[in-house]
């Protein structure tokens, strides 16, 4: 293993991971609330050209994220429009979101390609970052890696002790008795969609300001994939979400450096580490005691309508 | 009643067939398949930009059509097939995984014409296969590696391993090594030709283990884009096409595949009817790959022995792997003086002597 720093090594799994975490909690939360969105991929490749081009534009990479968001929000109110409005099927207005977005982003990306974007720099922590191992492994990062843990607790906390993730759950579990006792069910549902698609879009930003610092098409490369298949076997809970992420994230770079370092593994089984790993570790942790109360969302891709 | 409108509607849906197909006949179509998306600045891109001059040189008389973003493998039958119905003459399939998908398709439609791109197979005699000798630019990028490199460690971000991307990190390897025989060699498999995330992180973790020369054989400007975050510690080389918004550096050089002549030349000869089954590997004397301006990132005396390399070549006084070679395993492969055949370097799966690592099987 000589080559490998361990410090460099949890940093870049910190910074590989933030695009399928902001995603994957964004969905989990979408899902809670008993609707499947299948266009995180879609959602996410549009934050990414949106953020690079708001912060192209006002050279902020802070207004970049913040347009990245907007643009996968909007985006995911079409969605909104197509499964509460029209109740169109679910999973096919997902796919559809996806190929639109793909196609999208290529067309306002056209005169994007080629430009680099304003730097993100690192959160300044002074004397902190200069302590060894410790600041290059927490104190050496850009804001979106600390927001990104801290939106985690965030839903987490409010999915567990609010009245308002209370309504929420129970929206996704049984739509007719949260309608019965008086909740919008279609408003929660509506405001659940467009918070997964603000966070999908800032994860999609992610990418194209920070981690590839570039616009090119298809940009996401699958990522909005791997953060829907992270809500599922994370069986909808944030903290494991955190985890898949950072295990997908930090195999996906371990798996790389161990290539460098020569270390012996045969590659094939490398490349696969990542997605086997994480699916083993978090399928495992699903199946102990209490297994019930980690089942889907009852409702999770039913069309609800008041008149039914 | 009802059968007889049906039976006119019928006629009339023919006769329009009929007619829609006369008019495709008027044109002779060129399809394009590409691996990635166009915008990827690289690999697709560049055989795009070929499909474009075949446009411009014949105007009206050819229409263009292509796909981007065609994954390798079932689906890539599909849009053959669907291409091939939909009426092109002349289909170009420019990625090695779709050999056996063009193979397939060509079976079935011996009258449309498929020239697959870096691929070894010919089952009928519609298909025509094309390469470009890579090979021959890595070994100017080896030398500059070589010679530039500070750490004595040098990367290489491989795709998949085929005898494409062998050969290449070969050719990089035994020239890096003639310009500085300390140099180690580091090669990472990204399993894929465009993922812009993974080589990033391909580069990253080259980097953040001393490696500071990066030469990727994969299709986006994302490696290069992390070297520039190094603010000039490492350095790296467009491939594919020149990348040249990533001058001076980290962008040092590049190698640019220029497919336009033989897009151009081939579908000339559909419209004349000339074309045969052929087999075409053209390298930087046919300016098929061409060496992209070396920056004045690289110090003048290195730029002219590079430039030497390159003309050598050109001028087919010198070839990239001329022996004497060794395997990696220590058993001989080239004597003293002798140049690899064609059919060596096309079935390469052997590492030389002096890399470490393994190739995945």
């Amino acid at each position: 293993m000589g080559g490998i720093d361990p410090a460099l090594l949890i940093a870049a799994l910190l910074t590989a991971s933030v695009p399928i975490l902001l995603a994957s909690v964004g969905e989990l939360v979408v899902e809670r609330s008993g609707v499947l969105n299948l266009g995180v991929e879609g959602m996410m490749i549009i934050g990414a050209i949106c953020g690079f081009i708001t912060a192209v534009e006002t050279g902020s990479p802070l207004a970049g994220f913040l347009g990245g968001a907007a643009g996968g929000a909007v985006l995911s109110l079409l969605f909104a429009v197509l499964v509460l409005v029209m109740q169109a099927n679910q999973v096919a207005s997902g796919l559809a979101l996806t190929l639109f977005g793909l196609g999208l982003s290529s067309l306002i990306g056209q005169n994007y390609v080629g430009i680099k974007p304003p730097l993100t720099g690192a959160v300044p922590f002074g004397p902190l970052a200069d302590i060894p191992f410790f600041g290059k492994v927490f104190f050496s990062h850009d804001l979106l890696v600390y927001l990104s843990v801290v939106l985690v607790a965030a839903v987490w906390a409010f999915l567990k002790f609010t009245r308002g993730g209370l309504i929420l759950r129970a929206v996704g579990e049984s739509h007719e008795a949260a309608h019965a006792l008086g909740y919008k069910v279609l408003r929660i549902r509506l405001m659940a969609i467009a918070f997964g698609g603000a966070m999908a879009g800032l994860g999609g930003a992610y990418l194209s300001l920070v981690r590839v610092p570039q616009w090119v098409d298809g940009i996401t490369a699958g990522a909005g994939w791997i953060a829907l298949a992270i809500v599922v076997f994370a069986s909808w809970q944030p903290w494991r979400a955190l985890l898949g992420a950072w295990l997908f994230g930090g195999i996906s770079v371990l798996q790389l450096n161990l290539q460098v370092a020569e270390v012996g593994i045969p590659v094939e089984y490398l490349s696969m580490s990542p997605y086997l790993i994480t699916i083993v570790v978090l399928v495992i942790m699903s199946s102990g005691k209490g297994r019930a109360s980690f089942a889907a969302p009852a409702c999770l891709g039913q069309n609800f309508h008041a008149a039914r | 009643m009802i059968r007889r409108t049906l039976l006119a509607s019928a006629a009339i849906g023919l006769s329009m067939l009929a007619g829609g197909m006369a008019m495709a006949q008027d044109k002779t179509k060129a399809c394009f398949v590409y691996v990635g998306p166009i915008g990827d600045l690289g690999w697709s891109y560049q055989h795009h930009q070929g499909a474009l001059a075949v446009q411009e040189k014949y105007g009206d008389k050819v229409e263009v059509q292509w796909q981007e973003s065609v994954p390798e493998g079932a689906d890539a039958e599909r849009v053959l097939t669907q291409m091939a119905l939909g009426g092109c003459d002349i289909i170009f399939t420019t990625s090695f995984g779709y050999m056996d998908a063009t193979n397939a398709v060509a079976k079935k439609f011996p009258n449309v014409k498929f020239e697959h791109a870096t691929g070894f197979k010919r089952e009928s005699p519609n298909v025509a296969i094309y390469n470009a000798r890579f090979y021959e630019g890595r070994a100017i990028q080896g030398h500059i590696a070589g010679k530039m490199t500070k750490t004595n460690k040098i990367g290489y971000i491989g795709s998949f391993p085929i005898p494409e991307v062998i050969m290449g990190i070969n050719s990089y390897y035994l020239h890096a090594k003639k310009a500085n025989p300390n140099v180690e060699l580091s090669v990472v498999w990204a399993f894929t030709w465009f993922d812009p995330a993974k080589e990033a992180d391909a580069a990253k973790a080259l980097i953040d283990q001393g490696v500071d020369v990066i030469a990727a054989h994969t299709d986006s400007t994302a490696p290069l884009a992390e070297a520039a975050k190094t603010e000039g510690k490492v350095i790296g080389f467009g491939q594919a096409s020149d990348m040249a918004d990533y001058k001076p550096s980290p962008r040092v050089s590049s190698i640019i595949d220029n497919w336009a002549p033989y897009y151009v030349a081939r579908v000339g000869q559909v419209l004349d009817g000339s074309w045969t089954s052929t087999d075409t590997w053209a390298g930087i004397k046919d300016g098929e790959v061409e060496i992209g301006e070396i920056t004045e990132a690289v110090p003048a005396d290195v730029k002219a022995e590079a430039e030497a390399l390159r003309d050598s070549i050109a001028a087919g006084t010198y070839h990239p792997f001329t022996g004497p070679i060794k395997k990696q395993d220590g058993s001989d492969w080239l004597a003293e003086g002798a140049t690899a055949p064609d059919g060596d370097l096309l079935g390469m799966n052997f590492y030389v002597e002096g890399i470490t690592g393994e190739i995945p099987k």
